[in-house]
């Protein structure tokens, strides 16, 4: 139960990493935003899942803050990509459609 | 009145396992706190609101969730893929595509769930249209959109909320 906890933190902590060289690497905002958001939440849930088998007496509360985060961690990036569009972030010039400009006549 | 109560059971069903602990103190704090938090945000939605009390849709639910990981997983390592190689494909877009659910609650969990599959992001709601920003657009148009983005979750969201 130790080895495998231990290999799903270090595989959590795996895409943690990516997500970060992601966050680094990406052109815009937007793309931004997914990889610094969102290849994170395998990583968390996969560390949390890890800590459970460390700890098993925690793995009620590590299933609530899986929980957690799975309902406030996709909020929180479409408000900021939302704020992002609507205040005109650029967008990288590899984008290839944005209906929402064209809709709003930008 | 149901979304109060909805409110309250969640809440008050939240706090109990997150003390783990039946200790009648710890009830009754908990009780009182989720019925102001309950009583103060009375339109708040609860993941319990708009779901259909059917056995269908709470086996749906439970298939939802697995639907859900294994996408989550595929989404992910295809953006590390994305992330790891030298010339950064992406080709992304912001698209738009329409859902046929109706009830509020399926539309957060659609936008959620889309927002939560790396690759994807939903920027704008607007009744039943919602615009995706996509990491790699392969179809801009409405059609092919929804059926990639869209069809997978919203089978399973419109069996529970319709």
């Amino acid at each position: 139960m130790d080895v495998l906890g231990g290999l799903l933190v270090v595989a959590g902590a795996a895409f943690l990493l990516l997500g970060g060289l992601g966050l680094v690497r990406m052109p815009d905002v937007f793309n931004r935003i997914q990889a610094g958001t969102k290849a994170t939440t395998l990583g968390t849930l996969l560390s949390l899942a890890g800590f459970a088998g460390l700890q098993p007496d925690w793995t009620l509360k590590l299933f609530l803050i899986g929980l957690f985060v799975l309902f406030t961690n996709p909020l929180s990036s479409q408000v900021l990509a939302r704020a992002a569009h609507r205040a005109g972030a650029e967008e990288s010039p590899l984008t290839t459609v944005d209906v929402l400009n064209d809709e709003q006549g930008k | 009145m149901r979304s109060f109560a909805l409110l309250f059971l969640t809440l008050f069903l939240f706090w109990v396992l997150l003390n783990g602990s039946l200790a009648p103190d710890v009830l009754v704090v908990g009780a009182a706190a989720a019925l102001i938090i309950a009583a103060l945000f009375p339109k708040a939605l609860s993941a319990l609101t708009d779901l259909r009390p059917t056995p269908r849709a709470l086996l749906t639910a439970v298939a939802y969730v697995f639907y859900f990981l294994k996408e989550l997983i595929k989404s992910n390592l295809a953006v590390a893929a994305i992330v790891l190689s030298p010339n950064l494909p992406v080709n992304p877009g912001i698209v738009k595509v329409r859902t046929k659910l109706k009830s509020q609650m399926g539309r957060m969990l659609l936008a959620n769930s889309i927002t939560l599959t790396p690759g994807t992001l939903t920027v704008e709601l607007a009744g039943e249209w919602l615009y995706i920003h996509w990491v790699t657009v392969d179809a801009p148009d409405i059609d092919h959109a929804t059926a990639s983005i869209v069809a997978g979750f919203e089978r399973y969201l419109e069996v529970m909320y319709g």
